[in-house]
């Protein structure tokens, strides 16, 4: 609980209906969508413009009181859980679209605007904004730009860093500066707005973004590839990137993955196969098509069963829209589901595939495994029980294997979801001494009292904690 | 809430919860934008699904208390399911929330006119058809006695809050004393006969929409079904399910099954979205009850929605026809989410000539009638009810079709309260179908 004056003067900033600490409040913003973290805020606050958001940052800067910026707590590494306390920073009341610029091909936005709904007004002026990531109905942008999302359309597209252009941001001390802005090319000084995009909420609060649109393209199809051998379907994307085809989606499904999905959408996936996978170019009609048969021709020279493509656009929407399903599907299965992100080259897909099966059978745990095959980052996702401590830990150790093998292979140990509270023993690994006391000063020089989202990113090295924490 | 009170829930919370089924949930949030009150209490975690399950299973795992607020956050749940389709992982939350309630409800006190209206409704009324009929009789009187002008004209109505004030306004006209009393048992087929039919003919449905009863039977006559109407059947008791009266239902559902077992009918047929979806739960109702669990499930496999079985049996290929119109569908929650019938209806509708069907944007979401959330949470149901019209006026529908008692008196509700009574009206379905098919065929 915060002292009595503090939830006052916070009450007084935010008005009375936009400061919650009730106990069901405290829990209800006590967890995003990781398993096994939760920890209580003191307080819920729901600002209503930023001068309201830098007065609050002030006052918790000055009484050292940890925010934790919140858009709708879809998260997948723990990143807005409250792990010490303090101040939940709710989003929602900047939920507005300020502006679509025509001539500039850029929209200015409030943070707390849902993924979908902004593609959706873009999308009716004839535009394009690529990233998509699967919670994409529920998440919002405040959180796509800190947590930097990827998505089904990251490997012709990239990721929502590729999308931002200049940002509002509150920081830690209290001013509000602009970062970038419409322009296609800036120079001057360092570029701000790429180091806040992925931040995870540690050097400050954006409180508007301008996002870079694209012309929508004309025509988009959909081929569903179906495999007896995971090896064939790795094998298949590797060899679709070296025959210079990008396509705008290249998703892979294991069996295990296909069974949990279609018993949720009841589209009529295969079940009896392998792998398989989602295919989707965009384009020219003529290129699309051009390429569809390019891709099918090099799936089956790579012992592809059966290539399909969708006939209908509902037919196409229901592909993708089962495969973001994918995790929350696989939950049916095991009361526990944790799912990792360890990314590699292209290239070594097919090697990666092959550990995580490998590192599986090592250590008795079972990995479904899924993900964005095409931008070489796989959500190796474990059935478990948390409550089962024996097994937690075999869970544990399979996860650090991967996130080794993703290294050795030149790889990441996250490649979307973040560092939060649940990598951030494994980032070392990645950036090495070095690189995380760069990243540590950095974080130091932007919020000195270190109140932004604490607890995440950077921790003591030693402690290992990614999934056996409460 | 008393302190003993609250340890006891939390200790039945423990006992009773299906813990495996809380820890199903794995906090996606791909619920949320289907849940009509995280919408409109502006996106309240605690007012979502995946907010409440979380409450739920802090309480088992002793985080926090049950306390008022998380009878609140309940209680404003419109139970309408409609987070369960869109559910990847499965999560039945209807389930969960009637376990809370039920455990809620047993263990507290309540006030004591909650306890008598509780007491009068789910104990004395609802569960006794003989005594639904003398209700609907009362009414009649009111109606047609001029004591419903002598009421308006007084402004003595102006004593209940806004919202009961319409819906008295937009109660059916009930039908007389001699017509609720000869009920038939046994109606033959009016075409080939394809299938044997029980009809499941509901408290509600068969005395303040008896009208809508007897237009069903009649659909089900034309589209060839012989209709067995076994008389000892009684309500479905989703109405004591829904509102923590578990034990209730229980029996109630044994005596249905009991009326249906042995009258040899293919399917069970309703005709109200509410019951249906409970009815078909029944084996899970009874699972744990060794002598009734088979028997549950059996009863459950044959229960089926009048506009299921009229596109079974091709109603649709009937020559159909109304006036010139626009008309929308307002899907039933527990019809579509429950019974997973939602096409059928559709269908049905695009088939008569006449007809321009409009889909409604977000048809599916709930209108806010919810059994008797319209009553006891007045506020939210008029403000979900609100979002509701809004959308039926832009589809310049002159007719809403409903499928369930419930939404269609909202629905009515909503026109009444838009003042578009000259322009606009809420049939069930039924209705609307008899009406296209007597144009042609009598």
């Amino acid at each position: 609980m915060l002292e009595e004056h503090l939830k006052k003067v916070l009450q007084s900033i935010v008005g009375h209906e936009n400061y919650q600490d009730s106990k069901t409040s405290l829990l209800s913003y006590s967890y995003d969508a990781t398993p096994g973290f939760q920890s209580f805020p003191d307080a819920v606050v729901s600002p209503r413009n930023k001068q309201e958001v830098a007065e609050i940052v002030m006052l918790c800067n000055q009484h050292n009181i940890p925010i934790v910026p919140r858009g709708s707590g879809t998260n997948l590494s723990a990143g807005t859980t409250p792990l010490y306390g303090g101040i939940v920073l709710l989003m929602k009341h900047f939920n507005k679209i300020l502006e679509i610029d025509e001539e500039n091909l850029t929209v200015r936005t409030q943070p707390g605007v849902v993924t979908q709904t902004l593609i959706e007004a873009i999308e009716d002026k004839g535009f394009f904004y690529p990233p998509d990531p699967s919670s994409m109905k529920i998440s919002q942008i405040g959180g796509n730009i800190n947590e930097n999302s990827g998505g089904l359309r990251g490997l012709k597209y990239g990721v929502t860093r590729d999308y931002v252009m200049g940002l509002e941001v509150v920081l830690p001390n209290g001013e509000i500066i602009k970062t970038g802005g419409k322009l296609a090319k800036d120079v001057a000084g360092y570029d701000l707005t790429r180091l806040f995009v992925g931040s995870e909420g540690t050097l400050g609060i954006v409180t508007e973004a301008t996002l870079k649109l694209i012309p929508k393209p004309e025509t988009k199809q959909t081929m569903l590839v179906l495999y007896q051998n995971l090896d064939a379907a790795a094998r298949s994307v590797s060899a679709i990137i070296a025959n210079r085809i990008i396509p705008a989606t290249l998703e892979f499904l294991d069996q295990p993955t296909l069974r949990a999905v279609e018993d949720f959408a009841q589209i009529g996936l295969p079940t009896n196969v392998k792998a398989v996978l989602i295919i989707e170019q965009d384009g020219p009609k003529t290129v699309v098509e051009h390429d569809m048969i390019k891709i099918a021709n090099i799936c089956k020279e790579n012992e592809a069963v059966e290539v399909t493509l969708a006939k209908s656009n509902e037919e196409a929407e229901a592909l993708t829209t089962a495969r973001r399903a994918a995790l929350s599907a696989l939950a049916r299965l095991r009361p526990t589901t944790i799912l990792e992100d360890a990314t590699v080259p292209r290239s070594e897909i097919a090697k990666m595939v092959s550990a995580i099966e490998e590192i599986a059978e090592r250590n008795q745990v079972t990995i479904c495994t899924f993900g964005h095959a095409g931008d070489g980052n796989l959500h190796p996702t474990c059935l478990t029980d948390i409550r089962d401590k024996e097994e937690m830990a075999r869970v544990e150790k399979a996860f650090e294997e991967i996130f080794h093998k993703a290294i050795e292979l030149g790889g990441t140990i996250t490649g979307e979801h973040g560092v939060g509270a649940m990598k951030l023993p494994y980032l070392h690994l990645k950036v090495g001494k070095a690189g995380l006391d760069l990243m540590r000063n950095i974080k130091l020089a932007f919020d000195p009292n270190n109140i932004m989202n604490p607890g995440k990113v950077f921790a003591e090295l030693d402690k290992k904690r990614v999934v056996v924490q409460k | 809430m008393k302190t003993v009170e609250k340890e006891r829930i939390a200790l039945e919370f423990k006992e009773k919860m299906d813990y495996d089924e809380l820890l199903n949930c794995m906090r996606c949030g791909f619920c949320l934008p289907s849940c009509p009150t995280y919408i409109e209490s502006g996106m309240d975690e605690s007012q979502s699904p995946r907010g409440r399950i979380a409450m739920m299973k802090a309480v088992v795992d002793g985080e926090i208390e049950p306390d008022e607020d998380v009878k609140r956050s309940l209680d404003l749940c419109l139970g309408c399911r409609a987070c369960e389709p869109v559910c990847p992982s499965g999560v039945r939350y209807g389930h969960l929330l009637e376990q809370a309630r039920d455990i809620i409800n047993q263990n507290k006190k309540s006030s004591i006119p909650e306890k008598a209206v509780r007491g009068i409704v789910f104990n004395n009324l609802f569960p006794h058809q003989n005594r639904m009929v003398a209700a609907t009789n009362l009414l009649g009187f009111y109606q047609r006695s001029g004591l419903q002008k002598v009421a308006r004209k007084s402004g003595f109505m102006n004593f209940f809050p806004e919202s009961l004030r319409t819906m008295e306004k937009v109660l059916p006209p009930v039908p007389i004393k001699k017509e609720l009393k000869n009920r038939p048992n046994h109606l033959p087929a009016l075409q080939r006969q394809k299938k044997k039919v029980a009809f499941f003919s509901g408290c509600l449905m068969d005395t303040m929409f008896m009208k809508t009863n007897d237009a069903t039977m009649k659909l089900l006559q034309y589209a060839g079904c012989e209709i067995v109407i076994p008389d000892t059947q009684n309500c479905c008791g989703a109405l004591h399910g829904h509102s923590g009266e578990r034990e209730k239902s229980k029996e109630m559902a044994k005596r249905n099954i009991e009326a249906f077992e042995h009258v040899g009918a293919d399917y069970i047929i309703t005709n109200a979205g509410g019951c249906g979806a409970f009815l078909v739960d029944y084996d899970y109702l009874l699972k744990d009850d060794p002598t009734w669990s088979e028997r549950a499930k059996e009863f459950s496999g044959k229960i089926k929605d009048i506009t299921s079985i009229l596109v079974e049996l091709d109603f649709e290929k009937e020559n159909l026809q109304l006036q010139e119109q626009f008309v929308t569908y307002q899907d039933s929650c527990h019809l579509k989410n429950g019974q997973k019938t939602f096409m059928e209806p559709r269908k049905l509708l695009q088939s008569i000539q006449g007809v321009t069907y409009v889909e409604m944007k977000d048809a599916s979401r709930c209108c806010g009638s919810a059994g008797i959330y319209n009553i006891v949470e007045s506020e939210m149901s008029m403000q979900i009810l609100d979002y509701k019209m809004e959308q039926a006026k832009k589809t310049k529908a002159k007719t809403i079709v409903t499928a369930n008692p419930g939404c269609l008196l909202q629905m009515k509700l909503g026109i009444e309260r838009e003042g578009l009574s000259d322009t606009m009206r809420a049939v069930h379905i039924v209705d609307f179908l008899l009406e296209a098919y007597d144009k042609n065929n009598k």
